[in-house]
């Protein structure tokens, strides 16, 4: 070591700092010495290892509040392994149009939490800020994930602002409801409790004694704020019952507009209520049969006038732009009428009957909307089964009376087999083009004649000659929805097909890559699922 | 369980990719879907059949044991990828990690078992014949370490001159001299065949543009400059040890000297730094018996991973031979003498005060020095007002963290780990603060990385 350097540095750090920035030759060093800037580093360098090897630990600040406790099961050590390949498969990170042959793991990211909030686990604490970032990229895994992220998610998200929205997405931001029993605890909230906390409160109350939280909100009601009072009332939705009727009654004079249209959306859901009888009278008033024809026929005489009394009961009296006022008030009428009115006033046919009837002067498009409205908000099978037809008629696929959006939500009032048999019918008469709607509707994993259908249908394109991508939408709910079973049928279908003489260039290859996936995925999602089950010992390779 | 009772996880599995894109694509392969005939013996060697775009399958095998050589895992796949390891590479070993059934356990086919055997056979050889390290001429090396010894001195020479010049002058002309003046510089101590000199010079570059406080740094990092220079001008005064550290700073290379230590050894943390031509890997271990603390290091030119890669977490019997130098962190991996397992072992913590205590100490033997690696028991992650440190509740002191790991995804997965408990965090600590590394909350079965 220089002798310079082992004799104590004399000059102060800042002093030397000075000096070093403005230079020796204009500022002279205390310390004499045949060679400034020599000197100058020689002290330095005593310095800066003397003030690096003096390093002191800071003084605390204070901790923050350690996170309530997670009581939940921690996940199988080879689901969480799977959860954390799931979670670096970022979007956007590749980027290529084409899908290959790869599954796309972020897709199966909400089966994986799906699954493991069924089973009650909770989540490993080192995958939160990924599980984080996803649910912020993606709104549609929020709630899934935040349920999963549990308690120590909303603790993290109170330490980082790009997290807010799970504070945001939480009912009460977190906060914890107190047991639906304790009715002081519960009535405090109810009385003292932020906006986000009273929803909360009530939402759960509600699940779990209906009549307790409609009691809870009629002794405060007339002193909510209007877009309170449309959001408490939302809440009746759940666990809806005649008990609910006089408290919906006494709403439809409420002042707020939107408040009044609910209330009536409400009862007309009740086919028993007043309201509902109400419009079962007015709608029967419109609609007869007419016998004088040479085949029964319906005759449809729509409202002159919308008067105050429909008012009350909800009808809207001025109609979109480009309809006409007096069948935008029959719709209304015909959709809050109960449909069980319609049997009796229309000579006792059934649904099937009615639906069938010849309509005169061009009502059945407004008629049969009406009715499929209805059938849908009251949870009607037998309507929803009349207005949907055979899955085979030639009409069911085209622009017909009943169109692919209103067929979806009748599907939904069947039970599922039924449901899936119906699209597995229609898709077998009609192909997929058309289908994509009305699968979104059915339950997952789908049953095994609606899968057949799907996959049978692909085939039958491939052999077709079209690309696959035509059929993408179908390809993505069939990797979501197909029940892992059957991944060995679809096996075959991987090959690359002979390309027929008029088929598109290299179809063939790109349809193994999309069948490829396709068992991929399935394979994938069957991995998932025994890794988050317990019971089942997992296989080792052994 | 299956062979020797572990398998890695998928962390662990992606850490091997050579960059971003591949991780993606191996995680897509990471699946049942395009693999066929795959498997794994019980020596550690996996293998399978992966369908690709053409129609013959890519015949992909990987070798996780490194088989004694020190090399890490070893692949060979039959796609064209340039990539090392490649995307099936990655995928069969996801597959494997994965633990659905997909990769039984088996006689390796013969393709594999081809390539396993010829690997087996030169490992054999090279530990039978172990090359000589002395070169054929002692002479003509001696000659050659000495014409080097003259270019560095008069490098370094050289670069005392410059530094005088610049105080001379004054470091305030720094801010506008830019780049220009230190790159050439820096050019001039990789012809003088110092490399770790032109490292440091290169660095003097970038701080004038660093921020606020530039003038403390540059002068600090002028004089630490300055203090190497003097010390490769008067090695032969120094203790050996010194000197040694002196020599590998300057950017000599050394050779690992010494008994190797065998030890059961926990891998506490990897990770990659990387400039355009070359990525450094540093892997951090620690001996549990000997309680020592060993810095492994590998490299791979660019686009490649380097070839070492250890499972986090996870630790085995194997030897290492300490490189020479005064605060002795460096080692080789030499034999391995057990496969990864996990293990309830974790390195003994300290306390804070403790922490900065052992940097002042290593500093004494390697001035140089940037940090020491320490574990540290019970901390909390806690926020301060726009940066975080990790408080001691015991002794009520804390060490800030560093800037660059204040802002990395690593401090959350710390804090989530964390809830506001304390936990035991091993890291790097030195006078830019603290870099969390590893973590082990109370609960927890093994070390969790963050790096």
């Amino acid at each position: 070591m220089p002798a310079e350097a082992r004799t104590p540095a004399l000059t102060p750090w800042e002093e030397l700092v000075t000096t070093a920035l403005l230079g020796t030759d204009r500022r002279a060093l205390a310390t004499p010495g045949k060679e400034a800037p020599r000197t100058l580093l020689d002290e330095a360098a005593a310095h800066t290892v003397r003030r690096r090897a003096g390093l002191r630990p800071a003084p605390a600040a204070a901790p923050p509040e350690p996170a309530t406790d997670d009581p939940r099961p921690p996940v199988p050590p080879a689901a969480r392994r799977r959860l954390a390949t799931l979670l670096t498969d970022q979007p956007g990170s590749g980027g290529s149009g084409r899908r290959g042959a790869a599954p796309d793991l972020m897709e199966l990211l909400p089966q994986w939490l799906s699954l493991a909030n069924a089973r009650g686990y909770g989540a490993p604490p080192e995958l939160l800020p990924a599980l984080l970032n996803a649910a912020r990229g993606r709104t549609d895994l929020r709630p899934q994930a935040l349920t999963f992220a549990g308690p120590r998610a909303l603790w993290l998200a109170r330490l980082n602002p790009d997290w807010k929205f799970a504070l945001r997405s939480t009912p009460g931001g977190g906060i914890s409801l107190p047991d639906p029993d304790d009715t002081a605890q519960v009535r405090q909230l109810w009385e003292e409790g932020l906006f986000a906390e009273r929803v909360a409160l009530l939402t759960t109350l509600r699940e779990h004694d209906a009549q307790a939280a409609r009691a809870l909100l009629s002794a405060t009601w007339r002193t909510e704020r209007a877009e309170d009072r449309l959001m408490f009332l939302d809440t009746l939705r759940t666990g809806l019952s005649e008990t609910d009727e006089p408290f919906l009654e006494e709403a439809l004079t409420d002042r707020s507009r939107n408040v009044r249209a609910t209330a009536a959306e409400l009862l007309s859901a009740l086919p028993a209520s007043a309201l509902a009888a109400r419009m079962a009278a007015r709608a029967a008033s419109c609609v007869a049969v007419d016998h004088v024809a040479s085949t029964p026929t319906l005759t449809v005489e729509a409202p002159h006038e919308c008067d105050a009394a429909m008012e009350r009961d909800g009808v809207l009296p001025k109609p979109p732009a480009g309809r006409g006022e007096r069948s935008w008030w029959l719709g209304q009428l015909v959709d809050s009428a109960p449909l069980t009115s319609w049997q009796s006033r229309l000579g006792n046919r059934t649904p099937t009957e009615i639906v069938a009837l010849p309509v005169a002067d061009d009502w059945r498009g407004e008629l049969h909307a009406a009715w499929c409205r209805a059938a849908v908000r009251q949870r009607d099978a037998a309507w929803s089964r009349a207005l949907l037809g055979t899955p085979a008629s030639p009409d069911a696929a085209g622009p017909g009376a009943v169109s692919l959006a209103e067929r979806a939500k009748l599907l939904a009032s069947l039970p599922p087999r039924e449901r899936a048999d119906w699209v597995a019918g229609f898709i077998a008469a009609h192909g997929l083009s058309e289908a994509f709607q009305l699968l979104g509707v059915c339950a997952t994993p789908w049953a095994e004649p609606l899968g057949r259908a799907v996959v049978d249908s692909l085939n039958i394109a491939r052999d077709a000659g079209s690309y696959p991508w035509s059929f993408s939408g179908v390809m993505g709910l069939a990797e979501r929805c197909l029940d892992p079973a059957e991944a060995v049928r679809l096996e075959a279908l991987t090959a690359i097909p002979d390309e027929p003489e008029n088929a598109s260039p290299g179809a063939g290859s790109y349809w193994s890559e999309a069948f490829q996936r396709l068992v991929t995925t399935l394979r994938l999602r069957a991995a998932i699922t025994t890794e988050l089950t317990p019971d089942k010992p997992q296989r080792n390779g052994s | 369980m299956t062979q020797q009772g572990v398998r890695w996880t998928a962390d662990q599995v992606l850490a091997l990719a050579p960059d971003a894109p591949s991780r993606k694509a191996g995680s897509k392969l990471g699946v049942a879907g395009p693999w066929s005939e795959a498997g794994s013996s019980g020596e550690g060697t996996v293998w399978g059949l992966c369908k690709g775009s053409g129609s013959k399958p890519y015949q992909t095998v990987v070798d996780i044991t490194g088989a004694g050589d020190a090399a890490g895992p070893a692949y060979k796949c039959s796609c064209p990828s340039r990539k090392f390891p490649c995307k099936h590479a990655l995928g069969l070993l996801l597959v494997w990690a994965g633990q659905d059934g997909t990769v039984p356990e088996g006689e390796p086919p013969a393709w594999a078992e081809e390539w396993l055997a010829a690997r087996r056979k030169r490992t054999t050889e090279k530990r039978s014949s172990p090359t000589p390290s002395t070169p054929a001429d002692p002479e003509a090396a001696q000659r050659r370490a000495e014409k080097r010894a003259e270019r560095i001195t008069a490098g370094v020479t050289e670069l005392e001159q410059r530094l005088s010049d610049l105080l001379r002058g004054g470091t305030a002309t720094a801010e506008q001299t830019g780049y220009g003046l230190w790159e050439e510089t820096a050019a001039r101590m990789v012809d003088a065949q110092a490399p770790g000199l032109a490292a440091r010079v290169r660095e003097l570059g970038a701080i004038p543009s660093s921020g606020p406080g530039w003038p403390v740094r540059l002068l600090e990092e002028c004089a630490l400059l300055h203090l190497l220079d003097q010390g490769w001008l008067h090695r032969e005064e120094l203790p050996a040890e010194l000197a040694a550290t002196v020599r590998s700073r300057v950017g000599l290379p050394a050779q690992p000297q010494g008994p190797p230590l065998r030890d059961h050894w926990l891998v506490l943390a990897q990770y990659d730094t990387a400039d355009s031509k070359l990525t450094t890997r540093r892997i951090w271990m620690y001996g549990t018996e000997s309680d020592r603390t060993a810095l492994l290091l590998s490299y791979g030119a660019a686009g490649r991973a380097p070839s070492l890669a250890l499972p986090v977490g996870l630790a085995f019997d194997a030897e290492l031979s300490p490189y020479p130098g005064a605060v002795q962190l460096r080692a080789d991996l030499g034999e391995q003498l057990t496969a990864p397992a996990p293990t309830p072992l974790r390195p003994p913590g300290v306390r804070v005060s403790e922490a900065t205590a052992r940097y002042g100490e290593a500093l004494r033997k390697d001035p140089w020095l940037e940090s020491h690696p320490v574990t540290l028991a019970e901390v909390i992650p806690t926020r301060s007002q726009d940066t975080w440190q990790l408080t001691d509740p015991e002794e009520n002191l804390a060490l800030p963290l560093a800037p660059s790991a204040a802002s990395r995804p690593g401090l959350w997965r710390l804090v989530a780990l964390s809830g506001g408990a304390p936990l035991t965090v091993f890291g790097e600590c030195g006078h830019r603060g603290f870099t969390p590394l590893a973590a082990w909350p109370k609960d927890a079965e093994g070390a969790i990385p963050l790096c």
